[in-house]
C-alpha cells in the first residue's frame, strides 16, 4: 500500500516523471495491441464472422465434424495421460534426487533436465525410427529373433505418443518439486517425526502436501504443453491417422495449400483448442483451489536425506534405466541413423557414411533454415528482453490504472497454444488490417515468437525487479539523478542478469520451435525445425536425422553459453 | 531421578573446508525429572547439535544417552531409536507447523498417529488448545495467524500427547520482545500443569536465566559450568562464564602488600578482600550493578564521574579507576553530574588468572566470525 | 553548516492523515533524534524533507532557503536538494563496488575527475572503510554496508543527512559499535543530522536533543536526554521511555490515596503544587519499576506472584489489590535486603514518583 504511494509521489513532485510513465505505459499498451490483441481478436472474428457478417455454421460445422471431434478427443487423451503420469514420475524422481541419499546426485539431476532443452518431435523420430510398426529397427531385430509375424511395440498409436510426450515433459514437474522440497523447512518433517509419524506417513502426509503447490505448477505446464503440442502427434500420428486439434489444424491448412478457407476452418478448430485448454485451466484452478503457503523460511538449513538403505541399488538402477531410454537412446538413435547411407539398411558400420551430412550442408536450404532460426531467435530475445523488461517495469515500478490488464495481455499468449496464436497472426497480418502483409516472409513468424515468448521475459524480469527496493532507486535520486538517470544507472544494471536469462530462456525454444513456425512458413523462410520436419515429410530421413543431430550441437553449445554467461553476475 | 542422561557423549563432524570438527565433547550431564534445564552457549557451541542427538535426528559417535531410565542411543551396541518413538515433545525456533492443515489438524495430528478414537482427539486437541490459549481458532490456517499464535500451536501439538520430555530449540527467538517475555511464562505454567521436563536450548543468557533450574554454559565444544542461574551468575567459574552472563567488567589488578591495587594507581588500594591462593597480577571481574556508587564522602575507591549515559531504565556511569574504567548501572534516582567526586565500592568481586587473557581474546576473536 | 525549519507541515495517504501542521527546527549541527512508535509519521516527515514525498501545507527551509512551499509552489526536486541519506536496509547498489557507489553522487554532480577521487577517499577514510574500496557490496558485512552508505551520504557535502533506522538491521553488539561511529563521524564532519528511530535506547545514546513525537503525529517533548529521562513532558513520554507502572490516585482534602482497582491505601506521597488543583478526570502516579522498593513495613501491602532471575536484577510481578505491579531489584538490593519468595507478603515503597492525568484503561 504505502510502496504503492511512494511511486505516485516520487513521480507528482516534479511533472516530468509522471510524463515519462505515461509515455511508458502508453508504449506497452500500443505493442502488446499489436502482438497480442490484434491476432487474438483476428481468429474470434474470423471464426464467427464471414464477410463482416456474423456466420457461426462453419464454427458449428467444424465442431460437429466426427474427425475433429475424434481428434479433439485424442488431444484430451494424451494430454491427460502425460500430466498424470508426468506429474507422478516427476515427482517421484525430485523426491528420489532431492531428499534421499541416493549417489551421484549432481550429475543425475544434471542428466534429468537434458529432456528439457531437446526437441522433441527429434526424440519422435528417434523413437519412429526404433519401433516404428511397419519398419523399426527395433521391432525388426525383435520380430526376426523372437520368430513373430507382427511388431512387438508400435509407437505409432496413441500410448506411444504419450510415451515419447512424457519423456520430454516430465522434468517441468521434476524441476520445480526438485526445488521445492530443496528449500522447504526441515523442521516440518522433523516435528512430523517427533509427532510419531514414521518415514513413510511423513512423506504421505506432510511432504506430498507440501509441495502441492509446486507439483500443480509443473503439471499445470505439461498440461498447456502437452495440449497445444505438435511435433510428436504429426511425427508418430499423421501415418496412423491419429490426429490431435494442433495437428489437425495443420492437417487442414496445408491440404488447402494456405487457402483462406483453410486458414479460416483452421481458426474455427482453433476456438476449439482454446475451449479445451480453456476448460483444463478452469479445471486445474478448482481440484488445487487450497492455494499456496509458505514452506521456505529464511534460514537455509541442510535437509536430512533419508537413508535408502536396501533399496538404493534398485531405486539408482531404475534412475540409470530412465535415463538410458529418455535420453541416450533417443540421441544415439538419431546420430546413427544421421550416418546410414540409406534409411531402411542395418546399422552397421559398413553402412556409415558422412554424405548425409555434406548433402544437407550442400543444399541452400539447410543453411537458410539455421540462418533463419538464428534471425528470427536472436531477434525475439532481443526484442522480447526489452519489451518484456519495459512492461514489467511499468506493471510493478510505475503501477499505472490498468495495470492489471496489462498483466494479464502479456500472459495470455502463454497459455494460447502456438498453433492458435499462428493462426492469430496469420489472420491479422496477411493484408487485412492497413493491408500489411507479412504472409510468407521471415517477420511473420517473428510477430508470432514475440506473442509466443514475451511472458517469459516479463515473469523474469519483473521477479527482478520485486527485488530491487525502491530505496536503491531513491537513494540515486537524493545523490542527484534525475528518474531517467536512476533507472539506467541502478535499475537496469541490476536487473541486466534476469534481462539476459529471460533472452535465453526465449532463444532456447525458439532454435528448436515447430509448431508455430510449421503453419506461417513460406518457401524461403524455414526455421531448422520446419526444415528437419520436412525433410523427413519428404522420406530424407537420414538426412532429417542429419540435421537434427546438428540442432542438438547448436542447442548444446549455446546452452554452455548460457551457463557460462549468467554464472557469477552481480546484481539481484 | 533423573530423566535423562548423558554420558560421554561426542559428535564430531568431517566438513570440506575445515577438516574434522568436533562439535560436542564428552558431555556428561542428567536432567532431573521435572526441571527446566537450559543449554546456553555463543552459535557453533554444540547446544543444538546435543538436542539433536537428544531428539533422535544426528546419531553418536561416541557415548550413550539414556531417556527415561531407557537407553535411546548406544554407540557402542549400536542402538538407536528412531526419533518417533521416543516418546518427546519438542519446539522449534521455525515454528514448523504445517501450513497445509488449520490449527485443529496440527494438533490432532500425533493423536491420529497413535490411532486414538474420535472423541478422544477431540477431547483432548481441545484441552490441549485451551492450554495455550487457542480456543477458537480451530479452523484458523497457520497462514493467517500471528507468530506468537503459531508457536502456541506448536506448544500444543507437543503438549497434547503428554510427553514426559519436551525439547525446547530457541522456540522464542523469532518472536519480538514484549511477546518473548509472556510466553516464557506461559511456557513455565504448562510445565506446571503438565509436570514434564524442559531442555530449553537458547543463545539468549537472560532468557535462559529467567526460565531455568538448572543451565549448562558450553562453548566450542565443551561444557563450561553446569549450575543453577543464581550460581553461574553470582560464581561463575571462567572468564568466559562470567562474561557470556550478563554485563561485565574485568579490571587488572596488583595484589601487594595485603591490599589490592587497580593497575595505574598503586597508592589507593580497592578495599576488597584477597583470596588465598592469588598471584600477585589477578583480573577482578565486576557487573555493572555490584558496584556501589556513593558521593566523595563515601567509604570506597575515591574517583569521579568520567560519562553519564542515560539509558531507559537506568543511569550509566563511567568511572576511572587506575589506568581503567569502571561501568557502573544505577536507577535513574541516584543521579551524579559528569565531574562529580565519588566512591566506588566492589560488592563480593570474582577473582580470575591473568592467563586467561589470551585464550578469552581467541574466544572473543570466534565469537565475532 | 545549516538549520533545517519544518514550518506547518501536513500530510496524508488518502484520507488518513499523517502529518498535521507540523512544526519543528534542527539546529545547525546537531543529531536531532526524532522518536516515536512506528506509524507515527517519522518516516514520513523524513521524506518530506528529502522530496520524496510532497506535503499538502506548509514550508521548509534548509538554512535560509526554501526547498518547500506549498503556498508559494516552491518544491526543489529530489536530486537537486543535496540531502545525504542512510536507509535502514543500506540500499547499497549491488552492481557498484564501494568506491563507485561513494563516487556516484559527485559523478551527478559533475564534479571533476581528480577531485571525485580525492572526497571519496577522505568519505571512506571518515567511516574507516578504506581496506575495502574495491569490494562489491556482497562482499561486506550489514555493519560494513552501512558504513558504505554513511560514506555515500556524507559525499556530496551536504549541510544535512537523514538516517533512518540505519541501524535496525544490524545485530545487537554491532549497533552499539555503530552508535558511537555515527556520533564520531558526525563530530568530525559537523552534520546536522535528522536521525529516525522507534528505539528510546539508541536515541538516548546518540541524541543533542530527541524529539518524542506521538502516535497521532504530533511532538509531545524536545529535549536533551537529561530532559526527557528526568524530566517528561507527560505521561506519553514517561510510558514511552522504559517499563512504567501507573496506579490511581484520589485526593481528598490533602490526603492522598492510592486506589488500585479492589482496595485503596492511603499513602504519604507528596502532591506538587501546581497538581493540587483536582483534575476532572482524576489523577495518576507513575513510578519505574527500579522505583519501587520493597520494605516489609510499609502499609502499601503487596502478594509477590512471580520472581524472575535476570542477573542483573530479579524482576518481581506483585499484586497490589487487585493491580499488577512490576518491580526491579538490583541484585546488590536483593543481596542487601534477599530475595522475597513467591507467594509472600510485604510491603512497597514508592520512590520517585510522578503524577500524571489519569487515562481511561485502554485495554491493548
Amino acid at each position: 500500500m504505502k510502496r504503492f504511494r511512494q511511486n505516485r509521489d516520487l513521480a507528482a513532485v516534479d511533472g516530468v516523471h509522471f510524463g515519462m510513465g505515461g509515455i511508458l505505459t502508453g508504449l506497452c499498451f500500443i505493442l502488446l495491441l499489436i502482438v497480442v490483441v490484434i491476432p487474438v481478436v483476428s481468429i474470434i472474428y474470423n471464426a464467427f464472422f464471414y464477410q463482416g457478417h456474423f456466420d457461426p455454421t462453419l464454427f458449428t460445422e467444424q465442431l460437429t465434424d466426427p474427425g475433429n471431434l475424434a481428434a479433439m478427443w485424442n488431444t484430451v487423451k494424451i494430454a491427460f495421460w502425460v500430466t498424470l503420469l508426468g506429474t507422478i514420475v516427476g515427482t517421484f524422481y525430485a523426491w528420489l534426487l532431492g531428499r534421499s541419499d541416493i549417489p551421484a546426485k549432481g550429475l543425475m539431476r544434471a542428466l534429468f533436465n537434458i529432456p528439457y532443452m531437446f526437441p522433441p518431435f527429434l526424440g519422435a523420430m528417434a523413437w519412429d525410427l526404433l519401433l516404428n510398426g511397419r519398419s523399426g529397427y527395433l521391432n525388426k531385430f525383435l520380430m526376426s529373433v523372437f520368430h513373430l509375424s507382427s511388431a512387438p511395440v508400435n509407437i505409432n498409436s496413441l500410448g506411444g505418443i504419450v510415451f515419447v510426450e512424457l519423456s520430454y515433459y516430465f522434468p517441468f514437474v521434476f524441476m520445480q518439486v526438485v526445488s521445492a522440497l530443496e528449500r522447504m523447512d526441515p523442521t516440518l518433517e522433523e516435528c512430523a517425526r517427533i509427532a510419531g509419524a514414521n518415514q513413510l506417513t511423513v512423506i504421505r502426509k506432510i511432504t506430498l502436501p507440501l509441495v502441492v503447490p509446486a507439483i500443480s505448477a509443473g503439471a499445470l505446464l505439461i498440461l498447456i504443453t502437452s495440449l497445444a503440442h505438435f511435433g510428436v502427434p504429426s511425427i508418430l500420428g499423421f501415418s496412423q491417422g491419429i490426429y490431435t486439434l494442433p495437428t489437425k489444424i495443420y492437417a487442414v491448412i496445408s491440404r488447402t495449400g494456405g487457402s483462406f478457407e483453410g486458414i479460416r476452418s483452421g481458426a474455427a478448430l482453433s476456438i476449439m483448442l482454446v475451449i479445451v485448454v480453456a476448460v483444463a485451466l478452469m479445471i486445474q484452478k478448482k481440484v488445487l483451489s487450497s492455494g499456496s503457503y509458505d514452506i521456505i523460511k529464511g534460514k537455509s538449513m541442510r535437509p536430512t536425506l533419508i537413508k535408502l538403505r536396501g533399496a538404493k541399488l534398485p531405486l539408482l538402477f531404475l534412475c540409470v534405466a530412465t535415463l538410458f531410454l529418455i535420453v541416450i537412446v533417443p540421441l544415439v538413435m538419431i546420430f546413427l541413423v544421421s550416418l546410414v547411407k540409406a534409411y531402411g539398411l542395418p546399422l552397421t558400420p559398413e553402412n556409415f557414411t558422412l554424405k548425409n551430412y555434406s548433402r544437407i550442408f550442400a543444399a541452400s536450404g539447410t543453411i537458410d533454415s539455421i540462418r533463419n532460426s538464428l534471425f528470427v531467435s536472436i531477434t525475439a530475445g532481443i526484442l522480447c528482453m526489452f519489451m518484456g523488461t519495459l512492461i514489467a517495469y511499468v506493471v510493478q515500478k510505475i503501477r499505472p490504472r490498468g495495470k492489471g490488464v496489462l498483466e494479464i495481455l502479456s500472459v495470455l499468449p502463454y497459455s494460447l497454444p502456438g498453433t492458435v496464436l499462428a493462426i492469430g497472426v496469420i489472420l491479422a497480418w496477411s493484408g487485412n488490417i492497413l493491408g500489411i502483409s507479412l504472409y510468407n516472409t521471415i517477420w511473420i513468424i517473428l510477430v508470432a515468437y514475440l506473442a509466443r515468448y514475451l511472458s517469459f521475459s516479463m515473469k523474469s524480469s519483473s521477479a527482478a525487479l520485486l527485488q530491487v527496493h525502491p530505496s536503491l532507486e531513491e537513494a540515486a535520486r537524493t545523490c542527484g539523478a534525475s528518474h531517467m538517470q536512476s533507472l539506467t544507472d541502478i535499475t537496469l544494471p541490476l536487473i541486466r542478469p534476469a534481462m539476459v536469462s529471460g533472452f535465453f530462456l526465449i532463444f532456447l525454444p525458439a532454435m528448436r520451435e515447430v509448431t508455430t513456425s510449421i503453419l506461417l512458413y513460406g518457401p524461403y523462410t524455414r526455421t531448422l525445425g520446419v526444415q528437419i520436419y520436412s525433410l523427413r515429410d519428404a522420406g530424407m530421413i537420414p538426412q532429417a536425422a542429419a540435421l537434427g543431430s546438428v540442432a542438438i550441437v547448436i542447442i548444446i553449445i549455446c546452452n554452455t553459453i548460457v551457463t557460462q554467461a549468467t554464472k557469477d553476475r552481480k546484481g539481484v | 531421578m533423573d530423566q535423562i542422561i548423558l554420558k560421554n557423549v561426542t559428535k564430531r563432524f568431517t566438513t570440506k573446508t575445515l577438516g574434522d570438527i568436533v562439535a560436542v565433547d564428552n558431555f556428561n550431564l542428567s536432567v532431573h525429572e521435572g526441571e527446566c534445564f537450559s543449554f546456553l552457549g555463543p552459535s557453533g557451541c554444540g547446544k543444538s547439535t546435543t538436542l539433536r542427538m537428544i531428539a533422535g535426528f544426528e546419531d553418536l559417535s561416541e557415548g550413550e544417552i539414556d531417556l527415561c531410565g531407557r537407553p535411546v542411543s548406544v554407540k557402542a551396541e549400536n542402538l538407536y531409536v528412531p526419533p518417533e518413538d521416543r516418546g518427546l515433545g519438542m519446539v522449534f525456533q521455525s515454528f514448523a507447523v504445517w501450513p497445509h492443515m488449520n490449527v485443529f489438524e496440527n494438533v490432532a495430528f500425533p493423536l491420529r498417529i497413535q490411532k486414538l478414537n474420535r472423541t478422544d482427539i477431540e477431547q483432548r486437541v481441545k484441552e490441549a488448545m485451551a492450554h495455550t490459549n487457542l480456543t477458537g481458532l480451530e479452523k484458523a490456517y497457520p497462514s493467517d495467524l500471528s507468530g506468537g499464535q503459531q508457536q502456541r500451536i506448536a506448544l500444543a501439538r507437543a503438549i497434547v500427547t503428554r510427553p514426559k520430555v519436551m525439547l525446547l530449540d530457541e522456540p522464542l527467538s523469532n518472536l519480538d520482545p514484549k511477546l518473548r517475555e509472556s510466553m516464557r511464562f506461559e511456557i513455565k505454567e504448562l510445565q506446571r500443569k503438565f509436570n514434564f521436563t524442559i531442555i530449553f536450548v537458547t543463545h539468549d543468557q537472560s532468557e535462559a536465566m529467567a526460565i531455568s533450574d538448572r543451565m549448562m554454559v558450553c562453548d566450542m565444544g565443551k561444557i563450561m559450568q553446569i549450575d543453577t542461574p543464581e550460581n553461574l551468575y553470582n560464581r561463575p567459574n571462567s572468564r568466559f562464564v562470567h562474561s557470556f552472563l550478563g554485563e561485565s567488567t574485568f579490571l587488572n589488578v596488583i595484589v601487594k602488600d595485603g591490599g589490592v591495587y587497580a593497575e595505574g594507581d598503586l597508592t589507593h588500594p580497592l578495599g576488597i578482600g584477597i583470596p588465598k591462593d592469588a598471584d600477585e597480577a589477578m583480573i577482578v571481574a565486576t557487573r555493572p550493578n555490584s558496584v556501589e556508587l556513593a558521593g566523595a564522602d563515601g567509604s570506597g575507591y575515591l574517583t569521579h564521574i568520567e560519562k553519564r549515559i542515560f539509558l531507559t531504565d537506568r543511569t550509566e556511569y563511567l568511572v576511572p579507576v587506575g589506568n581503567q574504567t569502571v561501568k557502573i548501572q544505577t536507577p535513574h534516582r541516584v543521579s551524579f553530574s559528569e565531574g562529580d567526586a565519588c566512591s566506588v565500592r566492589f560488592i563480593s568481586p570474582m577473582w580470575y588468572p591473568r592467563e586467561d587473557d589470551a585464550a578469552e581474546k581467541e574466544r572473543q576473536r570466534r565469537l565475532l566470525i | 553548516m545549516a538549520n533545517v525549519v519544518f514550518k506547518d507541515i501536513s500530510f496524508r495517504y488518502g484520507s488518513h492523515v499523517i502529518l498535521d501542521h507540523f512544526s519543528l527546527e534542527i539546529k545547525s549541527g546537531e543529531i536531532l533524534c526524532l522518536v516515536g512508535p512506528s506509524g507515527c509519521g517519522k518516516t514520513t516527515l523524513a521524506r518530506c524533507l528529502l522530496g520524496l514525498n510532497r506535503p499538502e501545507t506548509g514550508e521548509i527551509y534548509v538554512g535560509d532557503t526554501c526547498i518547500f512551499s506549498a503556498s508559494r509552489r516552491i518544491n526543489v526536486p529530489v536530486e537537486r536538494r543535496n540531502i545525504g541519506i542512510v536507509f535502514q536496509d543500506y540500499a547499497v547498489w549491488p552492481h557498484l563496488t564501494v568506491k563507485e557507489n561513494v563516487a556516484y553522487p559527485l559523478k551527478k554532480r559533475r564534479v571533476p575527475k581528480a577531485e571525485i577521487a580525492d572526497r571519496v577517499e577522505k568519505a571512506l577514510a571518515m567511516v574507516n572503510m578504506t581496506e575495502y574500496t574495491n569490494h562489491l557490496p556482497s562482499q561486506l558485512s550489514g555493519g560494513q554496508q552501512q558504513r558504505v552508505a554513511i560514506a555515500r551520504a556524507l559525499v556530496g557535502d551536504g549541510d544535512i543527512m537523514v538516517m533512518d533506522e540505519p541501524i535496525t538491521n544490524l545485530d545487537a553488539k554491532l549497533r552499539e559499535q555503530m552508535l558511537d561511529e555515527i556520533r564520531e563521524i558526525q563530530r568530525k564532519s559537523g552534520t546536522t543530522v535528522l536521525y529516525i528511530t522507534h528505539d528510546q535506547q539508541s536515541a538516548l545514546q546518540l541524541c543533542d536533543r530527541m524529539a518524542i513525537m506521538e502516535p497521532d503525529g504530533s511532538v509531545c517533548q524536545i529535549g536533551t536526554d537529561e530532559d526527557i529521562i528526568l524530566r517528561p513532558a507527560n505521561r506519553f513520554t514517561f510510558e514511552f521511555i522504559g517499563v512504567s507502572n501507573f496506579i490511581p490516585v484520589k485526593n481528598e482534602n490533602g490526603k492522598l490515596a492510592l486506589a488500585a482497582k479492589e482496595r485503596e491505601f492511603p499513602w504519604d506521597g507528596v502532591l506538587p503544587a501546581e497538581m493540587k488543583m483536582a483534575l476532572p478526570s482524576g489523577l495518576s502516579v507513575g513510578v519505574r519499576p527500579n522505583d519501587i522498593v520493597f520494605d516489609p513495613d510499609s502499609p502499601l501491602r503487596v502478594t509477590v506472584r512471580r520472581s524472575v532471575f535476570l542477573g542483573s536484577e530479579y524482576d518481581y510481578f506483585v499484586d497490589f489489590g487487585g493491580m499488577e505491579l512490576r518491580i526491579q531489584q538490583n541484585t546488590l538490593d536483593s543481596s542487601k535486603y534477599g530475595v522475597i519468595k513467591e507467594g509472600s507478603e510485604t510491603g512497597i515503597r514508592l520512590l520517585n514518583y510522578r503524577f500524571y492525568p489519569a487515562k481511561k484503561e485502554v485495554s491493548s
